[in-house]
């Protein structure tokens, strides 16, 4: 009897052990796509095609923008090395697709969050890091000064596979304007036949319209009206099923934000982390494991800090120095009257 | 016996390892999609599109469905191979029968075209001629009319729209002048073969043209309006030309671009063509007593086709996949607006691109067989 109990036991035992054994192991299971990422030493980033200020190379190929600092926060994350990224330049009409078949794993290109876009077709978006709204710019000297001056006929161009052709249609339907729309495939094409008289206004996102108006031949010549008429919450996406990816992706956003909200930078970041505030010390992971969860060491996020920056730092150096949209309008943090507010990282 | 297994096997192997792969790929993508939750289907096809497109042969707008979409797309791309094969073939002739000719100076320009414009790359003739050439055309508000009453500016080509009262009895009466030039056609014949007697087929053949639909307006039954474009003013500096019909730009430099590219190919198949019938053949007819014309007409030119005929197929072919170049200066082809903007809004990839792909299939098909059968009867029939 004794001794079948002592079996039992051991049996019992056995079992357990195994049990957390496995429960461990689930724990430590890393996400695919970071293992495959890890394993290839690069994050694989999509980026737009050259945006100012959101994804721009520059003549020595090297890219800068908040939806580039994207990228390379989660590369500091993963990777220890905000460098270790390889830029995708991508058409809107291939951004999805790229995304969905694996040839990229963060798609972070100025990209409309959506409901279809979000449920339809397998992607995730995991945040929003820029607030936007399409507008419409015109010449000058059309006297044009408001968007309800536009008659029938007028022709509009923009980019083809954008929210912004399904924008436009709404806008001016609810108008009653019968209009003609010129889609083309890159942004570059869009703004060379604007530039060239072949359309009347250009319609994108206003940053969009902002960061273009650079590359036209006399950007003094051409105002941006006042009206917005959509929501463009911008942000980047993942592929579907893979949530501890997701997760990666989404609060290396997070910590950007919320390293502003508490005056983390990338300067004092190292000495914040004998800081009074607990919240100011899990950023720069003096307390608390957040990198656990995801399979990641606990100076992640002091990584992306130190290395890209927080959201502020990003802003200031791709938008507002560059003289794209030196006022943050509802790109500031909801502490200071804008719209930016991230669940706490704990 | 034996020898029907052995020629069966390798068959059999084949077709396995072609559906194999087929399989492969399929179960591939479907495992693919299921994981990353994709579904497949052509549900959406009847779903509102909501976006507008900017050139269309048809009604159309946002509230009419993807299918309706890819109606609109397609026979944009049908529209601008038609228009592409025509002038291709006719700048083809053209250049062809000129490198061929004695003169010099006609000789050499036409080599000089056929040498430059097939060896720039299509895709730069076609930015070259919507970025440069069309891009230098004036505003409308500046342009001087051409032929009176068109407009060539820089958001378009603007011509007369023509408004159709009773257009149907219009395409019978020309339908009724076509049955009777087949009638008429046949009696010549005859009456060649039995009396040796000529009648002038061509001549009647476009008078009737021109008479039938010439009586359905004296009577009052058809009738046409035109509606000649007008300046209007949109703002300040921007002005079009409204009531009138408007050709986009990205039409005129697609057309442009493919035909003046093509025809460099087509004009080697003529030239090739005549210089493939021997010299005999043109003495011979000569020696017959035949007038030059006769002998162009009914020794050299038959001959000449069937060596014209089916490289020029090819031709015809890749003018018409290589429309879907359109896209690059946003002219509304299928690609344009079925593999682009509809595969955007609605990220059905797979199924997008297998329509399309099926869709230019059909269509290259559809000019082989037509050539094909073209050729067939213009081929030598041995008796």
């Amino acid at each position: 009897m004794l001794r079948t109990l002592k079996t039992l036991m051991y049996l019992l035992t056995s079992v357990a052990l195994l049990v957390s054994f496995e429960t461990g192991a689930m724990a430590a299971k890393k996400s695919k796509t970071l293992k495959k990422t890890q394993k290839m030493g690069f994050v694989r980033c999509g980026v737009s095609q050259g945006l100012p200020g959101f994804s721009n190379a520059d003549a020595s190929g090297n890219w800068t923008g908040v939806d580039v600092d994207l990228c390379r926060a989660v590369a500091a994350a993963t990777l220890g090395d905000s460098g270790k990224v390889k830029f995708f330049p991508l058409s809107a009409k291939e951004r999805f697709t790229a995304l969905t078949s694996g040839e990229i794993d963060v798609l972070s290109r100025n990209t409309t969050w959506t409901l279809s876009r979000d449920a339809d077709i397998g992607l995730t978006f995991v945040g929003v890091n820029f607030y936007d709204g399409q507008g419409f710019m015109v010449r000058k000297s059309s006297g044009i000064t408001s968007v309800n001056q536009f008659k029938a006929g007028v022709s509009a161009c923009t980019n083809l596979g954008t929210t912004t052709e399904l924008n436009m249609r709404d806008f001016f339907n609810s108008k009653g304007i019968k209009y003609e729309p010129v889609t083309f495939e890159k942004a570059d094409e869009v703004v060379a036949a604007y530039d060239a008289g072949r359309c009347d206004t250009y319609t994108t996102d206003k940053s969009g319209l902002a960061a273009q108006r650079i590359k036209l031949s006399k950007p003094n010549d051409h105002i941006v009206l006042p009206e917005t008429i959509s929501k463009e919450p911008l942000g980047p996406v993942v592929r579907q099923g893979d949530a501890v990816w997701e997760d990666i992706v989404r609060w290396s956003l997070n910590v950007m934000i919320e390293a502003e909200e508490y005056g983390i930078t990338s300067a004092n970041a190292d000495s914040m982390k004998s800081s009074d505030n607990p919240a100011v010390k899990r950023l720069v992971g003096a307390e608390g494991e957040l990198g656990a969860a995801f399979g990641l060491d606990n100076d992640w996020s002091l990584r992306i800090i130190k290395q890209v920056g927080n959201y502020g730092e990003s802003y200031k150096r791709n938008i507002a120095d560059t003289g794209i949209l030196p006022d943050r309008g509802p790109n500031q943090l909801w502490t200071k009257g804008g719209i930016l507010y991230v669940p706490p990282a704990r | 016996m034996n020898h029907k297994i052995k020629s069966i096997i390798p068959q059999l192997l084949t077709l396995l390892f072609v559906v194999a792969v087929i399989g492969f790929f399929t179960i591939n993508a479907q495992l693919n999609m299921d994981e990353r939750g994709i579904d497949f289907g052509y549900g959406f096809l009847n779903q509102e599109s909501s976006f507008d497109v900017q050139f269309s042969l048809i009604e159309y707008d946002g509230s009419h469905s993807y299918a309706k979409a890819y109606l609109v797309g397609l026979l944009n791309t049908i529209l601008v191979s038609v228009l592409g094969i025509i002038f291709c073939t006719i700048i083809g002739v053209i250049i062809g029968i000129a490198r061929l000719s004695p003169n010099y100076l006609i000789r050499n320009t036409a080599a000089w075209y056929v040498e430059f414009f097939r060896n720039v790359p299509l895709l730069l003739q076609i930015f070259f001629w919507y970025y440069a050439a069309l891009r230098a055309l004036p505003l409308p508000e500046n342009t001087e009319p051409l032929f009176g009453v068109t407009y060539l500016t820089v958001k378009g080509y603007y011509i007369p729209r023509l408004i159709w009262e009773n257009f149907d009895i219009l395409i019978y009466s020309i339908l009724a002048a076509i049955i009777s030039i087949v009638f008429i056609r046949n009696y010549a014949r005859k009456l060649q073969e039995e009396k040796g007697q000529q009648l002038p087929v061509l001549l009647i053949s476009v008078g009737l043209l021109l008479v039938f639909p010439a009586i359905t307006f004296v009577t009052g039954m058809v009738q046409l309006e035109v509606a000649l474009p007008v300046l209007k003013q949109l703002s300040k500096t921007s002005f079009i030309y409204a009531e009138g019909l408007s050709v986009p730009p990205e039409l005129l430099a697609l057309v442009l671009a493919l035909s003046l590219y093509t025809a460099t190919f087509v004009a080697e198949c003529v030239r090739a063509g005549v210089q493939g019938v021997s010299k005999g053949q043109k003495e011979a007819a000569a020696s017959v007593g035949l007038t030059p014309n006769q002998i162009l007409k009914l020794v050299i030119m038959p001959q000449a086709l069937r060596i014209i005929i089916p490289p020029t197929t090819n031709q015809y072919l890749n003018l018409t996949k290589n429309s879907s170049l359109a896209a690059a200066i946003a002219y509304p082809d299928l690609v344009l607006v079925f593999a682009g903007t509809a595969l955007m809004q609605t990220g059905r990839a797979i199924e997008i691109v297998s329509i399309t792909m099926l869709t230019y299939l059909t269509l290259s098909l559809a000019i082989s067989l037509l050539m094909n059968w073209y050729n067939k009867r213009i081929a030598i029939k041995e008796k």
